[in-house]
């Protein structure tokens, strides 16, 4: 199958300005990750907040220039392509935020705040866009009492299946959502699973999925890859990724998940300790201004070895960026 | 790095843990906010019983009353709008909802003590952490009308409670200002704040929600280290089933301003009888269960200005009888530790 959409070397270094108290810096955001994406694929990508994982979404959409590497999305290279020419390409790669309340512009009615891009790129017009508009809420599984409504009078989930159905608008081959579902509530959250894999399924559309909520990216992605201080560190089926982690990082996040199952507390009036003083990872992400030589986790690493502290970070070889869990 | 590691902890646990003498009892207590759009009732007759030493976890979605309720046990909701409209809320044998505010102030941060859902809010951005902590011990003995502490006790004891939160440095912390802080930090910094007036209860709102996993399971197992060594009874309000069942030997789920489920948390998890409960058990994706397919509660939480007569889950449950509509359901108990408000349960 060939690549949707294909990312290599892919980097963004941002420069932080001087102030009185530092000389100017410069944070690396994003340092050469390479990405492929099959047309109807869905992609997870996890990791903390601070890793880069939605500075690397704007990099593939080019809502942001890449400092190195090279975007290929459906053949074309759009790296550095001129916006002009980039537009009718944009169709094709849609954004869906995290909040939809600050993502919906408040003095649009929904039937307006969906027609907008329909009209933008001249897709519709008169009664064939009226009819876009509502055949794209259905969708989405809003009826046609929602096109008048202002997105104040919306729930949290009515105001994500609106940005959804706008994203839709343009008939895109990807859509990027980045943490669709964080600002939702469990019940709604899953309705909203439902919605996007009704709709994958109806359109073949492809999938980049960012999520800090392993469990949900689960549901959703086939592949996964994990974050790290701007890195990939873990590339593969979710079943691979998820089933056996390789890379210490990972073990320790899906350590680090809270479980309905596992760790219920014993009894009644006993009191459960996640791992009992026992953490799966210590210490927090460090400074990406600052990063640490060598593997960017070995500050967290209980199985750090003198060789991780120095040199360049470990590169991906074979979906894992760890020579140390990888051998052994 | 937990302070629960040091091995003392291990053989006073079943001990600590073991329910003893009532600490909260709220009784029926009922809660309106008044607008000018009208009244919202937004506590509707909620019990709930506390031991010493007990953990207990409230779990539900956003506007269902929880983190009001857990305010309550402090009075943090502002009155007006809030107006108590009945009930009773007795710690350690007082009824709150009756002390002046003088009195509650020797309670507040001293008995009960509560933490955040968002640990930056509640620092000042312009104090380093040693004054900041300083000022809040000197302010909880003077509301107590006892000597004040000297700065330089008043420090040390600071330096104490931050090294008891497993913070390292603790002398250079005390120089250091909020934004110098990671997320997890600030939110051990808030712990060892509330750990100051030595709580007997300690009221924690959401208190990971703002931080990354990795982090949110090391301050999980302090909260948990802290319960355990310090005998602290733990109210935990959480959105996060797996939070709760990480930390809480109790559950109680709210909708709608009421409790509609109470359990032993493995119980719960093993097996909800009430509608919502099912519900919202069945909506939370497993991460150890891929094939399990999360699924939605139809319908959307009531307006609390107008809400459905009889149970307020009604409109949205697929049980729901003429009996439903009209009469409200109260908290009943089902099996032994085990109360429901469902006619059909």
């Amino acid at each position: 199958m060939t690549a949707l959409l294909n990312a290599t070397g892919l980097a963004k270094t941002y420069a932080l300005p001087r102030t009185a108290f530092q000389p100017a810096r410069l944070l690396q955001a994003v340092a050469g990750v390479d990405l492929a994406l099959a047309a109807g694929g869905t992609l997870g990508l996890v990791g903390e907040s601070g890793c880069g994982k939605s500075t690397l979404a704007r990099l593939l959409l080019r809502l942001v220039p890449a400092s190195a590497g090279r975007i290929v999305f459906q053949g074309q290279d759009i790296t550095t392509m001129p916006e002009a020419q980039l537009r009718p390409l944009r169709r094709r790669l849609q954004l869906v935020h995290q909040n939809p309340g600050a993502a919906l512009d408040p003095r649009l009615t929904v039937a307006q705040a969906v027609a907008e891009p329909l009209i933008i790129q001249s897709l519709a017009k008169g009664a064939a866009l009226r009819d876009r508009v509502a055949a794209l809420l259905a969708e989405v599984g809003l009826g046609a009492e929602f096109l008048p409504r202002f997105p104040h009078e919306l729930s949290g989930g009515q105001k994500q299946r609106v940005c959804i159905a706008r994203a839709l608008a343009p008939e895109p081959a990807l859509l990027v959502l980045d943490e669709p579902t964080s600002a939702l509530d469990v019940s709604v959250q899953a309705q909203m699973l439902d919605v996007l894999a009704d709709l994958r399924e109806r359109r073949g559309l492809a999938y980049l999925f960012i999520s800090h909520n392993l469990a949900v990216v689960r549901q959703v992605c086939a592949e996964v890859a994990v974050m790290y201080l701007g890195r990939i560190v873990e590339q593969g089926s979710a079943a691979q990724v998820f089933g056996a982690p390789r890379h210490p990082y990972t073990r320790a996040l899906l350590a680090s998940v809270p479980r309905l199952g596992g760790s219920v507390p014993p009894g009644d009036g006993q009191v459960a300790a996640p791992g009992d003083g026992q953490v799966a990872a210590p210490g927090e992400p460090p400074n990406p201004a600052a990063p640490p030589p060598g593997c960017p986790f070995h500050p967290r690493c209980g199985m750090a070895v003198p060789a991780c502290r120095s040199g360049a970070p470990p590169a991906l070889v074979d979906g894992l960026a760890c020579p140390v869990s990888g051998a052994g | 790095m937990s302070p629960g590691s040091d091995g003392r902890s291990a053989d006073t646990r079943g001990e600590l843990n073991r329910p003893r003498e009532t600490l909260l009892a709220i009784t029926d207590y009922r809660l309106a906010f008044d607008s000018f759009d009208g009244t919202a009732q937004v506590l509707d007759g909620v019990s709930l019983q506390l031991a010493a030493g007990e953990t207990l976890g409230i779990v539900g979605e956003t506007g269902c009353g929880k983190s009001v309720l857990a305010r309550s046990l402090l009075r943090l909701n502002p009155a007006p709008p809030a107006r108590v409209v009945s009930g009773s809320i007795q710690f350690e044998g007082t009824d709150i909802l009756t002390l002046s505010e003088r009195e509650m102030r020797r309670l507040r941060g001293r008995r009960i003590a509560m933490v955040f859902q968002d640990p930056v809010s509640y620092l000042n951005p312009l104090l380093a952490i040693g004054p900041q902590m300083t000022d809040a011990l000197r302010g909880q003995h003077a509301a107590a009308r006892e000597a004040q502490p000297s700065r330089a006790e008043a420090r040390a004891r600071a330096a104490a409670l931050l090294a008891s939160v497993g913070l390292a440095e603790p002398e250079r912390l005390l120089a250091s200002h909020p934004h110098q802080l990671s997320g997890g930090m600030r939110q051990r910094v808030l712990i060892a704040m509330a750990l100051a007036g030595n709580p007997a209860l300690l009221v924690a709102d959401e208190p990971t929600t703002a931080l990354d996993v990795t982090v949110q399971a090391q301050v999980l197992a302090l909260i948990a280290g802290l319960v355990r060594d310090r005998g602290l009874a733990l109210l935990l309000i959480s959105h996060d089933l797996g939070v709760i069942a990480a930390s809480c030997a109790r559950v109680a789920v709210m909708y709608a301003g009421t409790i509609v489920e109470e359990a032993a948390t493995a119980t719960l998890l093993r097996g909800p009888r009430h509608p919502y409960a099912q519900g919202l058990l069945a909506a939370v994706p497993d991460l150890d269960r891929p094939d399990h397919r999360p699924r939605g509660i139809a319908g959307s939480i009531p307006n609390l200005l107008r809400p459905p007569p009889g149970c307020r889950f009604h409109p949205r449950c697929a049980l729901a009888t003429e009996r439903c509509r009209v009469e409200k359901p109260l908290l009943r108990q089902v099996a032994p530790g085990h109360n429901v408000a469902c006619h059909h349960a």
